[in-house]
């Protein structure tokens, strides 16, 4: 019954890898995270697989552990914004009235000021550390998670099998869990991947502009950052984590894609 | 304009306003979330009392919070930013040049993006589902999936580094012409473009599908008229509003997108500006540009619903 | 030069087929269809849902809609093949030759362009004739067909005219470049009754006026007897029969022709009121929230025990929002509802369980009456749970006796409603609201949603329970024949009031009032020449005033 096409199947193993990398980056990576093993952007060679960074640290370590760190910080933001934002919605759904109207407003003010920009102002004032960070990320993004699933359970709410279970005297409970929950989640599951991506775009930028993981830990966009300067004299190095974010990216899309399509299957004709 | 259109403008031109008051409220209360206070930022934790005390009278930071707020707000609608902490210079002299130079950047990307998005959304939808529009899908699904300063690397390196086509860097002088300028942004042009480009005409290509997959599209073509009848007389009176909605919501899009590549290419603007003073925690800088980022992206989403509003035949001509 | 204006023969017409996550796959949807149409005759095409119908009528323009194509066959307009894909032809042929009328006006208007030059756009690109004689020739049809004001009736909007009219104004701009033949594709179906009439009377004069030659399509035998000469009877993409309209009304000879013909013939003894209604609804008032204006105005009606009450208007009634005040999802702003001896709560949540039981409602969409995601016998399964506290083996023979009941097998348990047909769908709606045992179910346009013969066993089978189960039926429906087939009594609504009330027998008998007179009679009737008297009728009637 369940027929995975290959483009969601290689999805799925990439995006696995990633996940597995992360958990088990210490006995993965060759090197210590902060280690000077050897001198200034050495090439790639057997020693170092992806060469060294800027004060000759193993770039293939320092990928690792960055990658470990990077998708840590998504996916605690995106778990965050994920149950605030999914709760929040059904809840301003269910019950409707002044507390629907009243978040809905609070979450359009928000989203009325960049995110970006937003989180820029609230860092110059707070300690940049890993909890206030995916604190800060994870909050701003659920106001778009309660945009989506408040459109998306708005649509169940008034279908006429949840009005049918309202005049069978089904309890709240029920028709949150039983009626509206299954049918919204396929969509919010492929929304959780574009989210997840999002995040990982949205800590990278943040670390390179020096607002995100601070050294010695390594991520990604921090990778860029401390190397840049290497690519004027034709070091590759800081472009390393556009191939890793730009995988990542694309093949938790493609997994995203197959679980949105196995959705609008199910609804559609016989 | 009829009294339905004037009506639901004015309301929204209203709460553009009072999203405008929120937006001020919201960042000014942003940085007002930890106990620390700009006076122990600008001495440092080594400060003795005294001297925090005697500072912060100074800057009137005794006085309670929404106090401060109205002053701060009512100063910054009279054009006075305050002074910023780290050098003491008036935030609004130094902020004027670098916000000339962000919109001479951002609008030189707007010039380049939106012509160029619309052109390929047109293209798309043309050859809708053959490669074209398949390689074109691809392209900007691959763009949206690498952060800004990524691409605003992997284009220097290409373009500054291997092809020595342009310099790396974007510095502007003072007595430059129009064409050094010109070439000094070319490349956070094009990254920005880049940034845009993919959002824009994957939007444009959904507008003009939407349209022409309408009834009335089909009547047309029932009438015998020529595809460019059928798209110019009929289509395009449809789609000019949702595409110039589309335009208009990708440009504040773009605004945004500016502070990443101002800071990869060392370009002297607004977006510069402020991810140092966020660094150096310099805190009425960093108010006074998020104000101004935040407004300018308000009143851009704001006419993109105006414009819908008057391109809407059913408001233009109530019953 | 041939002497048929359209020729069709063996047509085919394929459509391409892409499922999410499968395959793309090509299917056959018209298996070689042939007819021919005379210059200033009128065909008209009928069937059910997936016939093929639209299909057909818009090969004669030799167009197919999104994925569709003609995939084999010929088709001659005026004696050239037109499938040649020879695009001057096409264009002269488009708009020209041949027009077309769609069901839906109101999206095939251009919304942002006025009503006249959308209607003289034809004449115009096909330098047909000058500007002024082209909105002259648009007047004179807006006054045939008569819209209001033809003379500026076109500087309008198409939002800024009704549903009715605007269908009218796209017979005008089908008929203003003078064309051969015009296709109809149901385009009174979505229209009120008492509006359907008028436009059909609207547009069969037109026709007899103007000479032209036209396909009819529609699912409706008793409005196509009224505009045709011949008949065609399609089934699943395949020509069944095909005949004059005399022949195909009066003697049909095939059984499925037959079956169309006899559809909502289904006869019913009317039952004598009973001591005590089930039912009591008293002087009920409502509006919906933030509208000033009553929706329900003083409305009593009383149903009695295995009895069925019929509530019948057309849209903007008021009789789907009785239903919600019945069920306590809009409190009314006065009046009250007595329920088997006892006064309702006016609001949902503060009634009884036992009240929400015996009190149950079948929808008129049953697609979306069911949630997706649960199985029949989850869903047949609950009710059984909720109210009597069904468990395993027990839930399990209750959810068989159900299922065959509604004459479906148990091999449906385990389905999902989207593998269900139409017509299966509303069953298991059926079954569900039997679950819960109730005294009254209210059945809201329950077999408005589905193709004739369907809705005709819907009929039967809600009769025939109602036998066995002794259940009273609140009835809402915009249909009148079904109203005859089923109703004990019938209330007719009229906005928001019920202008007439009774036994199926006194209100379906003279002397009527005026709205009742109107609704009845404008009922299409499966008779020759129908629409002819009832339109003399009228007029005399307007005479005589």
């Amino acid at each position: 019954m369940m027929r995975i096409p290959t483009s969601a199947l290689i999805g799925l193993i990439l995006t696995s890898a990633f996940f597995l990398m992360a958990l088990f980056a210490p006995w993965l990576a060759p090197y210590g995270v902060g280690e000077v093993v050897g001198d200034v952007w050495e090439p790639a060679s057997w020693e170092f697989l992806f060469g060294t960074d800027g004060i000759g640290r193993d770039l293939l370590s320092r990928m690792i552990y960055g990658g470990r760190t990077t998708i840590f910080v998504a996916s605690a933001a995106t778990i965050l914004s994920f149950t605030l934002g999914t709760t929040l919605a059904l809840s301003a759904v269910v019950i409707g009235g002044w507390t629907d109207m009243l978040l809905s407003r609070f979450i359009d003010l928000i989203m009325s000021i960049p995110t970006l920009i937003f989180a820029l102002v609230v860092l110059s004032v707070v300690p940049v550390t890993l909890p206030v960070l995916i604190l800060v990320m994870g909050l701003l993004d659920t106001t778009r998670v309660y945009r989506l699933a408040r459109a998306v359970a708005a649509d169940v709410n008034v279908m006429d099998y949840v009005e049918a279970a309202r005049l069978r005297g089904e309890g709240t409970r029920w028709i949150v869990f039983r009626e509206i929950l299954p049918n919204v989640l396929s969509p919010l599951v492929a929304e959780l991947g574009m989210r997840f991506i999002f995040m990982v775009l949205f800590v990278s930028t943040l670390s390179f502009l020096g607002l995100g993981i601070q050294p010695p830990d390594a991520d990604w966009g921090g990778i860029v950052k401390d190397n840049k300067e290497g690519l004027v004299y034709g070091v590759p190095a800081a472009l390393l984590p556009a191939v890793a974010i730009a995988s990542l990216a694309i093949s938790v899309n493609l997994v995203a894609d197959w679980v949105l399509s196995r959705t609008t299957s199910l609804k559609g004709g016989r | 304009m009829s009294p339905i259109v004037l009506k639901l403008v004015s309301q929204r031109i209203a709460l553009g306003l009072m999203l405008l008051l929120a937006a001020s409220a919201l960042i000014f209360a942003g940085t007002q979330i930890l106990p620390g206070d700009v006076a122990q930022s600008i001495l440092g934790q080594s400060a003795t009392p005294e001297a925090l005390e005697n500072l912060r009278r100074d800057l009137g930071l005794n006085e309670p919070a929404l106090t401060r707020y109205f002053n701060w707000l009512s100063d910054a609608l009279r054009g006075d930013l305050g002074t910023a902490l780290t050098n003491g210079k008036d935030i609004a002299d130094s902020m004027s040049g670098r916000l000339q130079n962000t919109l001479f950047l951002a609008a030189s990307a707007a010039a380049v993006s939106v012509p160029l998005a619309i052109f390929l959304g047109l293209l798309a939808v043309q050859f809708r589902n053959r490669w074209p529009d398949k390689l074109i899908s691809a392209v900007t699904l691959a763009t949206i999936s690498v952060p800004e300063f990524i691409l605003g690397y992997v284009i220097m390196y290409v373009v500054a580094v291997k092809l020595r086509w342009l310099p790396s860097v974007s510095i502007l002088r003072p007595g430059m012409d129009f064409g050094d300028k010109l070439e000094a942004i070319a490349m956070p042009v094009i990254v920005l473009t880049f940034v845009v480009l993919a959002h824009m005409m994957r939007m444009t290509r959904a507008a003009i599908l939407n349209v022409m997959e309408s009834a009335y599209i089909e009547t047309a073509e029932l009438k015998g008229l020529s595809a460019f009848q059928t798209i110019f007389r009929h289509a395009m009176p449809n789609a000019i509003s949702p595409i110039v909605n589309v335009v208009m919501l990708n440009m504040a899009y773009l605004v945004v997108g500016v502070v990443v590549v101002e800071v990869v290419f060392v370009y002297p603007g607004m977006g510069q500006y402020l991810v140092d003073h966020v660094a150096k925690r310099d805190v009425p800088v960093v108010q006074a540009s998020g104000l101004v980022f935040a407004s300018v992206y308000i009143v851009l989403n704001t006419l993109a619903d105006i414009i819908a509003i008057l391109a809407n035949p059913r408001l233009r001509h109530p019953k | 030069m041939s002497e048929y204006l359209l020729k069709v023969k063996d047509l085919k017409i394929g459509a391409h087929v892409m499922p999410p996550n499968e395959k793309p796959f090509d299917i056959e949807i018209v298996h070689g269809v042939s007819f021919d149409l005379e210059k200033g005759k009128v065909l008209g095409l009928i069937g059910e849902s997936g016939a093929g119908k639209s299909t057909i009528g818009l090969s004669a323009l030799a167009y197919g809609r999104g994925s569709v194509s003609i995939t084999g066959g010929e088709v001659h307009v005026n004696g050239r093949d037109i499938l040649t894909g020879d695009k001057t032809l096409l264009r002269s042929l488009r708009g020209h030759e041949v027009t077309y009328v769609s069901q839906s006006a109101a999206a095939s208007f251009n919304p942002s362009k006025k009503i006249l030059e959308q209607v003289i756009e034809s004449c115009i690109r096909h330098k047909l004739c000058s500007d002024s004689e082209a909105k002259s020739r648009a007047i004179a049809l807006f006054d045939q067909l008569g819209l209001p004001d033809p003379a500026t009736f076109g500087d309008r909007y198409p939002h800024q005219v009704s549903g009715g009219q605007l269908q009218r104004a796209m017979t005008a701009m089908a008929l203003c470049p003078k064309p051969d033949l015009v296709i109809f594709d149901e385009p009174t179906t979505a229209l009120d009754v008492t509006t359907q009439i008028d436009v059909l009377a609207a547009i069969k004069r037109a026709i007899h006026q103007t000479g032209v030659a036209a396909l009819y399509i529609t699912h409706d035998l008793a409005v196509v007897a009224q505009v045709s000469d011949h008949i065609m009877v399609l089934q699943q993409g395949k020509t069944v029969e095909y005949g004059t309209v005399d022949q195909i009304i009066n003697t049909p000879k095939e059984a499925y022709t037959q079956a169309l013909v006899a559809v909502r013939s289904i006869e019913h003894e009317e039952k004598q009121p009973t001591a005590t209604p089930v039912l009591l609804v008293e002087g009920i008032s409502a509006r919906y929230p933030r509208v000033k204006s009553d929706v329900l105005s003083d409305v009593s009606v009383e149903l009695h025990p295995g009895q069925t009450l019929a509530v019948v208007g057309e849209s903007g009634s008021g009789k789907s929002t009785l239903a919600r005040v019945i069920t306590g999802l809009l409190p009314p702003r006065s009046g009250k509802v007595i329920f088997d001896g006892r006064e309702l709560s006016s609001a949902l949540a503060e009634r009884s369980g036992e009240d929400l039981r015996e009190l149950q409602m079948i929808y008129q969409m049953a697609d979306t009456a069911m949630n997706p995601r649960q199985t029949i016998a989850n869903i047949i399964g609950r009710p059984l749970e909720l109210y009597f506290g069904l468990k395993g083996a027990e839930k399990d023979k209750r959810i068989n006796e159900l299922l065959e009941e509604i004459e479906m097998g148990q091999e449906f348990r385990n389905r999902y409603p989207a593998e269900l047909s139409g017509g299966q769908k509303q069953r298991v709606c059926i079954a569900r609201a039997l679950a819960a045992k109730p005294k009254l179910i209210i059945c809201d346009e329950v077999t408005s949603a589905l193709d004739p013969l369907v809705a005709d066993g819907i009929l039967k089978l809600l009769l025939d329970l109602q036998k066995i189960e002794g259940v009273s039926y609140l009835f809402i429906t915009h249909d009148l024949a079904t109203v005859r087939a089923i109703a004990d009594s019938i209330a007719v609504m009229h906005q928001g009031k019920v202008v007439r009330y009774g036994s199926k027998s006194k209100v379906l008998a003279p002397p009527f009032d005026d709205y009742t007179d109107l609704l009845l009679s404008s009922v299409p009737e499966m008779k020759i020449g129908w629409l002819e008297n009832v339109i003399a009728h009228r007029k005399m009637e307007s005479a005589g005033n």
